[in-house]
């Protein structure tokens, strides 16, 4: 992996190699947040941000960390850097970082992170750990934008809050469909796409 | 006592951290292939919730919280710690998994063996620092905090072991083939959080 193309690292984790889809990392704090497309797009630049910084901090001082304590130090690049995003959420965008919640605090443990950490940054030059980072961060970016897509257009009609479908209860034709707004939803489509990925790469398919 | 009782079953079936909440799901699809394992991890993760919140709400209480440090002298009393929670949240829980390992390995050398590989697994479980962030968030003081992180561990552990029962069956089952594996395991959890829903509607 160590002489792969900047190109390769980029673009690999978005189809290729995606974190939720085939290394199955990171879905823990973000499906709670994919009822909206508006805290699923913060969501997604925030962890973006955090993996590609975290791994590009984790890579300039690789050399440096005796490997006995090096989840100890990575956790507090991790954790500083999810502090800096929640810090500056709360100051330009209080309403969204209210209705995150506890989500924010638990990039920390969002498991694309410290993978991407771990597995490629230990191992790396500064700039491709940088770019790999952003790849897995798009990659992670565009499974929860699909669900918040469906998500909201389904669940209450409306895309990034504009209403799209006219609902039944303001005299239009739409159904909402309630379950979309629920938890188990977001369940169904990852597998529904996961399963749409695997047909297209038949190599992706696990024995059972 | 009665006020207990309802937190600890609200943490358990309504609020269930990985059906309601959905944390702790890296663990929670990867190490529930078969039930023997997921018992394994479910010990360690009550153990070590029932551990970490009580301990990180008497850091957040005497501490972090505005105000809090006032037992320090005068000069304290405005000092607002609370932006450096998370970082000493995931301190605490990182040294706790740490300290229990040891104690662990030391006293109990056949726990150790079957707990093992799952302890610093759980150190990047979300469902840790989720329970502890939850805690602060509501404002739960010291008896209620002991009680929500039993009862929320607990709750977790719940569902992991249905979920690594309903795997092992499936075994058995002809799944389509782009479906096989982690696609087929995505939708029996969104069905299961759907029967945990049903306690939603329940008033305690």
């Amino acid at each position: 992996m160590a002489d792969a193309s900047p190109k390769k690292v980029l673009f690999g984790p978005i189809l290729n190699n995606n974190p939720i889809a085939l290394q199955v990392l990171g879905i823990c704090s973000a499906l709670a947040v994919t009822t909206q497309l508006k805290t699923s797009l913060v969501m997604c630049l925030a962890v973006t941000f955090v993996v590609a910084f975290s791994s590009a901090a984790v890579a300039s001082i690789r050399l440096q960390i005796p490997s006995s304590i090096r989840i100890i130090v990575q956790m507090t690049i991790i954790a500083s850097m999810v502090i800096l995003v929640d810090q500056i959420l709360k100051a330009y965008a209080f309403g969204v970082s209210q209705q995150m919640s506890v989500f924010v605090g638990l990039i920390i443990t969002n498991c694309i992170v410290m993978g991407r950490a771990e597995g490629y940054a230990m191992k790396n030059s500064v700039g491709m750990s940088f770019l790999d980072g952003i790849g897995n961060g798009i990659g992670y970016s565009m499974i929860l934008l699909i669900v918040a897509f469906f998500r909201e257009l389904l669940g209450s009609g409306k895309l990034y809050g504009f209403q799209v479908l006219s609902v039944t209860q303001e005299g239009g034709w739409y159904e909402p469909n309630g379950m979309m707004l629920l938890p188990p939803s977001a369940f169904f489509i990852i597998g529904l796409i996961i399963w749409g990925v695997r047909t297209i790469r038949p190599d992706q398919v696990e024995e059972a | 006592m009665e006020h207990y009782l309802s937190l600890l079953l609200k943490a358990v079936f309504v609020e269930n951290l990985a059906l309601a909440f959905f944390l702790g799901m890296c663990t929670f699809l990867a190490v529930s292939k078969n039930v023997k394992t997921a018992m394994g991890l479910s010990l360690a993760v009550v153990v070590i919730q029932t551990i970490t919140v009580p301990a990180n709400n008497l850091i957040y209480q005497h501490l972090l919280k505005e105000g809090a440090l006032s037992w320090a002298g005068e000069s304290f009393t405005s000092a607002d710690l609370t932006f450096l929670g998370l970082i000493s949240y995931i301190g605490v829980i990182a040294a706790m998994v740490q300290i229990l390992e040891m104690a662990l390995d030391r006293y109990f050398p056949a726990l150790y063996n079957t707990l093992g590989i799952f302890l610093p697994l759980i150190t990047v479980n979300c469902a840790i620092l989720g329970g502890t962030l939850f805690m602060v968030e509501r404002d739960y003081n010291f008896a209620d905090s002991v009680v929500f992180g039993f009862g929320s561990g607990l709750g977790w552990a719940l569902a992991i072991c249905a979920l690594a029962g309903i795997r092992e069956k499936m075994k058995y089952s002809e799944v389509p083939e782009g479906l096989r594996g982690l696609g087929i395991t995505f939708i029996t959890v969104g069905l299961m959080a759907l029967a945990f829903m049903s306690f939603s509607g329940i008033q305690l």
